[in-house]
C-alpha cells in the first residue's frame, strides 16, 4: 500500500475527453470504447436500481399496516409490476454482463476491445430506447401494466392498462442483451491474447461466457413470447384464449422457458465477481479451477430444463412434476460444488476481510439460505402450501438481491478503485456492508417466515395476524435503505476526492491490474504476455 | 480509438453471425413448439385447415425463395472473380424474388381475408377451435417471416449498393457473406413453414 500513496491521478486514463471522437456526453453515447460502453451502462443500470428501490420499499410501507396504508390495491399492483419489471430486466439482469462484462472481460484476455464494438454501442442504445419505451407506460392514460412481471396471460391480454408498451419496450431491451451476449462469446474465442489458455481464463470470463450462452439462446424464446402478447392485444387471434382453443398454460411454458434460464443469467456473472473476490483476499489459487469453470457451463445447461418447477400447481402432470422437481435438485450439485470451492479457497487461505471480500462472504451466507429455500420450493409436497405464499418472495430476494446483489456490491468495492483509480473510505464501506447484511435479513426472513405462515404473496392486504412480522420486515427495508445509503455517498465520494491508488491496490493476479487505475483508453500498448494463470499467487515475476 | 472497428477478422464476424443466427432459430423455435403442442391436441382441425391454403402459391414461394438464394451465393461467387455488374445483377435478382415472394403473400391472404378468414374474423371464430388456432399461428408465422423476407431483400438492396460504392470489394466480402447467411436462413425457416402449413394434412 506504501507506492499507492504516492501515486496520483494524474493520467485520466479512458476518461480523459481528448480520447474521445465527439465533445462532451456525446463522447459517451457514441464511443466504441467498450469500457466507456461499461459505464454507460454502469449508470443507467444503476440509476434504474435505485428507482426501482424507491418502488420496493413504498411496498413495504404499503406493508406496514394490514389494508390501505399510503396506496389503493390498483398503485399496488402497478408498482409491484413496475418494480419486478424494472428490477429483472433494466438492472440485474443487464448489469455484469453490460457494466462489469464490458469493463472488464476485453481486459481480462488481454484484448483491446470487443469483436463487434459498434455492436457494442447499439446494444447499449437499444437497451435506453427499450427501458424509456418500457417506462413510458407509467404515462399511459390507462396506467402502467399492473400484470406482475411475468405476463401471465389470460389477464395481460385482457388488460386494459397499457401492457403493450411496457412489454414492447422489454422485447427491444432483450435484443440489446443479445446483441451483448454475442459481443463477449466471440471476443472469448477469438480475441484472447495469443499466449492466454482457456485453461488461464479468469472464472469472470467463464462466467460471463456462460451466460452469454444463456443470453443469446433464451432472451429470443421471451421476444417471440412477448410477441404473441402484443399480437393477441391488438389482433386477437386469440392463441392463448380458451374459448378460440389456445392454453394459457402455453403461455406460461413459453414464458418460464426463457426466465428460469434468465434466473442464472442474473447469478452466473455474479458467481463469476466473487470467484475472483475470494481468490485475491485469500492470496490462495481458487479451489478446483476446472471444476469451477465447469459447473459455470453446466448451471447454464440444466438451467434450461428446470422451467416446469415455476408451474407445480398449474395442473400439469405428476410425471411433468416429478421430473422438473428432479432437474431442479439436479441444478443444486454445481450450484454447492461452486460454494464448497469458494469455502475451500478460504481454508489456510491468507484472509483479509477488505470491503470486496465481506461482501464476497455475506454473498455466500445468504446465497446458501436462499438456495436451501429453493430446495424447498423444487420438492413438489411443499411447493403447494408454499407457492402462492411471501416464502416465494423471500427465496427470490435471498437469490437475487442477496447473491446477485450482494456479489454486485461486492464487484462496486473491487472494481471501482480500478475504473476511476481513486480508493473509497473503508471503514465507511465496511459501516454500509454491515447495515446492507442486517437490514436486508431482518427484511427478507421476515418474509420467508410470513410465507411459511401462510400470508399470500402480490396481495396489498393481509389479515391483522401477520402485523408483527410485517413491521419487522418493513423496519428492514429502511435499515437497508439507510445501508444503500451510505454505501452509494461513499462510493460517489471516493469517484471525486478519493485516496488515489496505484495499478493494483489489492495484489491480484488477472490482467486488469497490470494495467494504470483508469485503464489507458487503448488498453494494452502491446499484446500481453500471460507467463501465469489468474489465481497464481505463488509465483512472483513481474505482476507487482 | 476505433481501430478494432475497422480491423477485418471475417472469422469472428462470421461467427459472430452465426450466434445471431441461432437466435433467430431460438425464436422461430417458440412459434414451432407452440404449433407442436396445439397440433397434437387438434389433429384433425390443423389437417382440415391446411386444405385451405393454396398449395400453388406455397410452392411457388418456395422455389422463389431457393432461387433468392441461388442468386445471392451467385454473387459471392460473381464478387470473388472480380465480376461486380454480375454481383449487382445477381443480388437485384435476390431482392426481385423477396418482392415475387411477397406478392405472392399478398395474393393469398387476401384470398383468405376475403373468405373471412383472419385473426379476429367473426366468420373465423365460429369455425372449430383447433381451426381458430391453426389461422391464428398462420398468420403470426408466416407474418414474421414475411418480416424477415422483408428484411433480408432491405439487406441485399443495401449490400449491392455497398458493391456499387466499392465498400464491399472482391478481398473484404464478409457484409455481402453474412447477408447471404441471413437470407439462407430465412430460406430454411420457409423450408419447415411450407411443409407444417401447406403439405401435413
Amino acid at each position: 500500500m506504501s507506492e499507492a500513496q504516492q501515486v496520483t491521478v494524474s493520467d485520466r486514463g479512458f476518461l480523459d475527453p481528448r480520447h474521445s471522437k465527439y465533445p462532451w456526453v456525446f463522447g459517451w453515447v457514441f464511443s466504441t470504447d467498450h469500457k466507456r460502453i461499461g459505464l454507460l451502462y454502469f449508470y443507467s443500470t444503476l440509476g434504474f436500481f435505485l428507482m426501482a428501490v424507491i418502488l420496493g420499499m413504498s411496498m413495504r410501507l404499503e406493508l406496514l399496516t394490514p389494508g390501505g396504508t399510503i396506496m389503493s390495491a390498483q398503485t399496488y399492483n402497478d408498482i409491484f409490476t413496475m418494480h419486478g419489471v424494472i428490477m429483472i430486466f433494466l438492472f440485474v439482469v443487464p448489469f455484469v454482463p453490460g457494466a462489469f462484462g464490458n469493463l472488464f472481460l476485453p481486459i481480462q484476455v488481454g484484448a483491446n476491445d470487443v469483436a463487434f464494438p459498434r455492436l457494442n454501442i447499439l446494444s447499449w442504445w437499444l437497451y435506453i430506447i427499450g427501458a424509456f419505451v418500457a417506462l413510458t407506460s407509467v404515462f399511459a392514460r390507462t396506467g402502467p401494466a399492473d400484470t406482475g412481471w411475468t405476463f401471465y396471460v389470460p389477464f395481460s391480454v385482457k388488460d386494459i392498462h397499457d401492457v403493450t408498451w411496457t412489454v414492447l419496450g422489454i422485447i427491444v431491451v432483450g435484443f440489446s442483451t443479445i446483441l451483448t451476449g454475442i459481443n463477449m462469446i466471440t471476443t472469448t474465442h477469438f480475441l484472447r491474447a495469443k499466449s492466454m489458455q482457456w485453461r488461464q481464463l479468469p472464472l469472470f470470463v467463464w462466467s460471463i461466457y456462460g451466460t452469454a450462452w444463456v443470453q443469446i439462446l433464451a432472451t429470443p424464446i421471451l421476444a417471440i413470447t412477448l410477441m404473441l402478447i402484443i399480437v393477441d392485444r391488438v389482433f386477437q387471434p386469440g392463441l392463448f384464449n380458451p374459448v378460440k382453443g389456445g392454453d394459457p398454460i402455453m403461455y406460461e411454458h413459453l414464458f418460464w422457458i426463457y426466465s428460469h434460464p434468465a434466473v442464472y443469467i442474473m447469478v452466473l456473472p455474479a458467481m463469476g465477481i466473487i470467484s475472483e473476490i475470494i481468490p485475491v483476499f485469500a492470496r490462495k489459487r481458487i479451489f478446483g479451477y476446472w471444476a469451477m469453470a465447469v459447473s459455470v457451463l453446466a448451471i447454464a445447461c440444466t438451467g434450461t430444463l428446470v422451467w416446469g418447477h415455476h408451474m407445480f400447481v398449474s395442473g400439469m402432470s405428476n410425471m411433468a412434476v416429478f421430473v422438473f422437481s428432479l432437474m431442479t435438485f439436479v441444478v443444486a450439485i454445481p450450484s454447492a460444488i461452486k460454494v464448497f470451492n469458494w469455502t475451500s479457497t478460504l481454508y489456510k487461505g491468507s484472509v483479509s476481510l477488505e470491503p470486496p471480500m465481506l461482501f464476497a462472504l455475506s454473498f455466500i451466507f445468504l446465497f446458501l439460505i436462499g438456495g436451501l429455500s429453493g430446495l424447498i420450493l423444487a420438492s413438489a409436497g411443499s411447493n403447494v402450501p408454499l407457492h402462492a405464499t411471501h416464502f416465494v418472495v423471500g427465496h427470490f430476494h435471498y437469490v437475487i438481491f442477496g447473491g446477485a446483489g450482494f456479489a454486485i456490491f461486492g464487484g462496486l468495492h473491487y472494481w471501482l478503485p480500478k475504473i476511476y483509480g481513486r480508493m473509497y473510505n473503508k471503514t465507511a464501506a465496511t459501516v454500509a456492508w454491515a447495515v446492507l447484511l442486517i437490514g436486508f435479513n431482518v427484511l427478507y426472513f421476515a418474509m420467508i417466515l410470513l410465507g411459511i405462515e401462510g400470508m399470500p404473496r402480490r396481495s396489498y392486504h393481509y389479515l391483522a395476524k401477520f402485523t408483527v412480522l410485517n413491521v419487522i420486515s418493513t423496519v428492514g427495508s429502511w435499515v437497508l435503505g439507510i445501508g444503500l445509503f451510505i454505501m452509494v455517498i461513499n462510493l460517489l465520494h471516493s469517484i471525486f476526492r478519493g485516496r488515489p491508488v496505484g495499478k493494483n491496490p489489492w495484489g491480484a493476479r488477472t490482467l486488469e491490474w497490470t494495467l494504470t487505475s483508469p485503464p489507458p483508453a487503448e488498453n494494452f500498448a502491446e499484446e500481453p504476455v500471460v507467463t501465469h494463470g489468474p489465481y497464481d499467487f505463488e509465483t512472483k515475476d513481474e505482476i507487482s | 480509438m476505433n481501430h478494432v472497428a475497422e480491423h477485418k477478422d471475417h472469422t469472428y464476424a462470421r461467427f459472430g453471425m452465426w450466434l445471431f443466427l441461432f437466435t433467430e432459430i431460438m425464436m422461430f423455435g417458440g412459434l414451432f413448439l407452440l404449433y407442436t403442442s396445439y397440433r397434437i391436441r387438434f389433429p384433425q382441425d390443423f389437417s382440415k385447415s391446411t386444405h385451405v391454403l393454396s398449395l400453388w402459391l406455397g410452392a411457388a414461394n418456395s422455389a422463389i425463395l431457393l432461387t433468392g438464394s441461388l442468386f445471392t451465393t451467385l454473387a459471392i461467387f460473381a464478387l470473388r472473380r472480380g465480376s461486380r455488374r454480375l454481383s449487382i445483377a445477381l443480388l437485384a435478382g435476390t431482392v426481385v424474388m423477396g418482392g415475387l415472394f411477397l406478392f405472392n403473400h399478398y395474393l393469398e391472404w387476401s384470398k383468405e381475408i376475403l373468405q373471412g378468414i383472419y385473426p379476429n374474423a367473426p366468420h373465423l371464430d365460429q369455425m372449430a377451435r383447433g381451426e381458430i388456432l391453426y389461422f391464428g399461428l398462420y398468420y403470426v408465422t408466416l407474418g414474421l417471416h414475411g418480416l424477415h423476407v422483408l428484411t433480408g431483400s432491405i439487406i441485399l438492396g443495401v449490400m449491392a449498393i455497398f458493391i456499387v460504392w466499392h465498400r464491399i470489394t472482391a478481398e473484404d466480402y464478409i457484409k455481402l457473406e453474412n447477408s447471404g447467411l441471413f437470407w439462407h436462413m430465412v430460406d430454411i425457416f420457409w423450408i419447415f413453414i411450407f411443409p407444417l402449413y401447406y403439405l401435413l394434412h
